[in-house]
């Protein structure tokens, strides 16, 4: 262990005015507090979580698109590919299953490149407070996919959607047990106030956030 | 980055002098205010909020050891590694080598306050390094060869004109040669010109917002993207955090998360929260095949449980700044180093010392503003005046100021003296200014009357008055 390590930490029990680490019984109450950690207060949402996503994530400039089922996800891109005159190349997330993609389109399942100009991947999760989708890194989900290509599809099953950040967090120990390397909250489309507090989309990732929900 | 907080005087007369800087000053003042009323009166749970998101700090410092100590754990269980730095000198090194092993040349990064702190951008340009600021406000003032003015919109004092500027002059190598001013183009230029920075870089470092000891977790909030680019597209991924960011579980930072983005931005949730946990797993198609946290001490182990201690409940949101008089009239840059507005007040004299910084405490009228709006509660004035008095009692404090305190005491404890001196004062004042109504100028205090008139005293003291006033009801 270094020197520096040992320094701080008995700096800090010092300043704390204690000899050495707590005692055991103390650090098994923190212990505990970790091992099953509990909610704070979730703040009071005024509507079911479903329309208060929609609703928020338009909010935040995102564009929402409600779909009955994945057969329906192919022509929502088809159509976000036109309106802005977007190639018809697309980069999906390895792990995107049950899309049956139109033949219009050529899909590539990889993480993203710098040239690519649109890529369509699917959430973990959808946070109805804020209107964001969680999406979290793996094989069958690069970061990349999330930040480099010019516009961003998510796709997101209306029964992912939970009312906190809270509830995804319990949802992820539940399902994965540990985290992934890494894991994106996206809010809207990237943005920027940084020249004159002029607020700007499309600063260093997605210039358009096209979320896609799902809903059976 | 060096500190100029004993430049303070002539910087803040600069700065007042500075039409742009009092163009910009005015923009802030409207758009942060507003949006953050807006953003806190929406949530009826905001004062609760509040409440809690301040004991959890308070809780995690109280067991600051245990929880870095559990953090640095998980950390290496992913397979990443923990470095401690007592010392700005010591995090550098830290880097430096990290870099170095790395083999690297092109270093990308994303905006901290802890990399300012230690001067990271100095210390890897003077070895041979090319480091690149890609938060687009830190890209502009590192172009500039400035240093921030605000802790979030670090380039807030520059006008779209003067990015023109800079980006007409710096973007030529890159076959950019028209001038162009409109904010969109100038975002879209920075777009172009770091896009092939982030693909090629070795390195990138970012700060963090949160360390979340449950899961070894760093986590950044950002809303341009360039921060994920900086950890997700370089071989390696490096953290530089100050150990009170870490808190105990992710609905511990969920709490915080909600006071933060209303706080700093008036946003009720920025575009990107992005935790990084540990380098790229296997089978991960990208990510960064190293993860180092670098954890700065510089002076924080010592304020904790002492008169400052709850300076490290500070989360860096900048509502202090947003609503300080003096910081809008002066400028981020007056205060001479890193932290700027009323947290910088009390920042940099704790650690760049009270010598080099002693304006600092004394460039603040006590409102109270900045306590009053600040998330964690930090009592900012209390502070600020708790650094005055350790100045008059480190003698930092002038010569004829310590005297006249002394004078004024001396009086102030001696009723009738304090009486007499006031009451006399007040009729030849009064005499004096009771033809224009004002003063021009006064002896002994040349530097109140040097930039206005005093308005002359009605010729009694207020205590004069009120004693009159109760007499004549009776």
């Amino acid at each position: 262990m270094s020197i520096a390590r040992e320094r701080i930490l008995a700096s800090v029990r010092r300043s704390l005015r204690r000899a050495g680490p707590l005692p055991e019984s103390v650090r098994e109450v923190l212990d505990r507090r970790l091992d099953a950690p509990a909610p704070n207060l979730k703040p009071a949402l005024d509507d079911d979580p479903v329309s208060h996503f929609v609703h928020k994530a338009d909010a935040v400039h995102a564009r929402i698109s409600r779909v009955s089922t994945l057969a329906e996800v192919s022509g929502v891109v088809l159509r976000h590919i036109e309106e802005h005159g977007l190639g018809e190349s697309i980069v999906a997330a390895p792990g995107l299953e049950g899309v049956q993609w139109s033949n219009r389109l050529a899909v590539e399942r990889r993480a993203a490149r710098g040239s690519d100009q649109i890529s369509v991947t699917g959430a973990f999760a959808g946070i109805a407070e804020t209107g964001s989708v969680m999406l979290l890194s793996g094989p069958e989900s690069p970061t990349t996919l999330n930040f480099l290509p010019e516009d961003h599809v998510v796709v997101l099953r209306e029964s992912r959607i939970v009312p906190h950040l809270e509830d995804a967090w319990a949802m992820l120990r539940e399902e994965r047990g540990s985290m992934p390397r890494t894991v994106n909250l996206i809010c809207g489309p990237s943005k920027t106030g940084d020249v004159e507090l002029v607020i700007l989309e499309g600063a260093h990732g997605p210039r358009r956030l096209h979320v896609i929900v799902v809903r059976e | 980055m060096k500190s100029a907080a004993h430049d303070f005087p002539s910087r803040a007369r600069a700065g007042l002098q500075n039409p742009d800087l009092v163009r910009a000053m005015a923009r802030a003042r409207t758009g942060f205010i507003d949006k953050r009323r807006a953003a806190v009166d929406a949530l009826p749970e905001y004062p609760q909020l509040r409440r809690i998101a301040r004991e959890i700090k308070e809780h995690t410092l109280q067991h600051l050891d245990y929880y870095l100590e559990r953090f640095e754990a998980r950390v290496r269980e992913h397979g990443g590694h923990v470095h401690w730095a007592s010392t700005p000198a010591e995090a550098q090194a830290i880097v430096l080598d990290v870099c170095r092993a790395a083999g690297a040349k092109r270093i990308t990064k994303g905006k901290s306050m802890v990399g300012e702190e230690i001067a990271l951008n100095e210390a890897l340009e003077a070895a041979g390094f090319e480091p690149i600021e890609t938060d687009l406000g830190e890209y502009i003032i590192q172009l500039a060869n400035e240093p921030p003015s605000h802790i979030i919109a670090p380039a807030i004092h520059k006008t779209r004109d003067q990015i023109a500027d800079l980006f007409h002059a710096r973007h030529a190598q890159y076959g950019l040669h028209e001038r162009r001013t409109e904010p969109t183009a100038l975002v879209g230029e920075a777009r172009t010109v770091l896009r092939e920075k982030f693909q090629t870089a070795d390195v990138g470092i970012t700060g963090a917002n949160f360390l979340v000891a449950e899961t070894g977790s760093s986590v950044i909030v950002t809303n341009e993207g360039n921060g994920d680019l900086t950890n997700t597209l370089p071989r390696v991924h490096v953290v530089t955090a100050g150990i009170e960011k870490v808190v105990p579980t992710l609905e511990d930072m969920s709490t915080i998360l909600r006071v933060l983005a209303r706080n700093a931005t008036g946003q009720e949730a920025s575009a990107y929260t992005t935790l990084s946990s540990g380098p790229r797993r296997a089978g991960d198609l990208d990510g960064p095949g190293e993860y180092h946290v670098v954890l700065l001490d510089n002076g924080r182990s010592q304020m904790l449980g002492n008169e400052f201690h709850e300076m490290l409940r500070c989360i860096r949101c900048g509502a202090c700044m947003n609503h300080c008089p003096v910081y809008h009239a002066v400028g981020g840059h007056a205060y001479g180093w890193v932290y700027v507005g009323p947290m910088g007040s009390v920042l940099t004299p704790l650690m760049v010392g009270l010598d080099e910084a002693r304006d600092l405490p004394n460039a603040c009228t006590l409102n109270g503003r900045c306590r009053e709006v600040c998330p964690m509660e930090i009592p900012l004035s209390d502070m600020i005046r708790k650094l005055r008095e350790r100045e008059f009692d480190e003698r930092l404090t002038p010569p004829r100021t310590r005297l006249g305190l002394r004078a004024w005491a001396f009086a102030a404890r001696r009723p009738a003296l304090y009486r007499f001196v006031t009451s006399l004062a007040m009729r030849v004042l009064g005499l004096l200014g009771r033809r224009r109504g004002r003063l021009r100028r006064l002896p002994l205090a040349g530097g109140w009357t040097g930039t206005r008139d005093l308005p002359a005293p009605a010729g009694e003291t207020f205590m004069a008055a009120w004693a009159k006033r109760r007499v004549e009801k009776r």
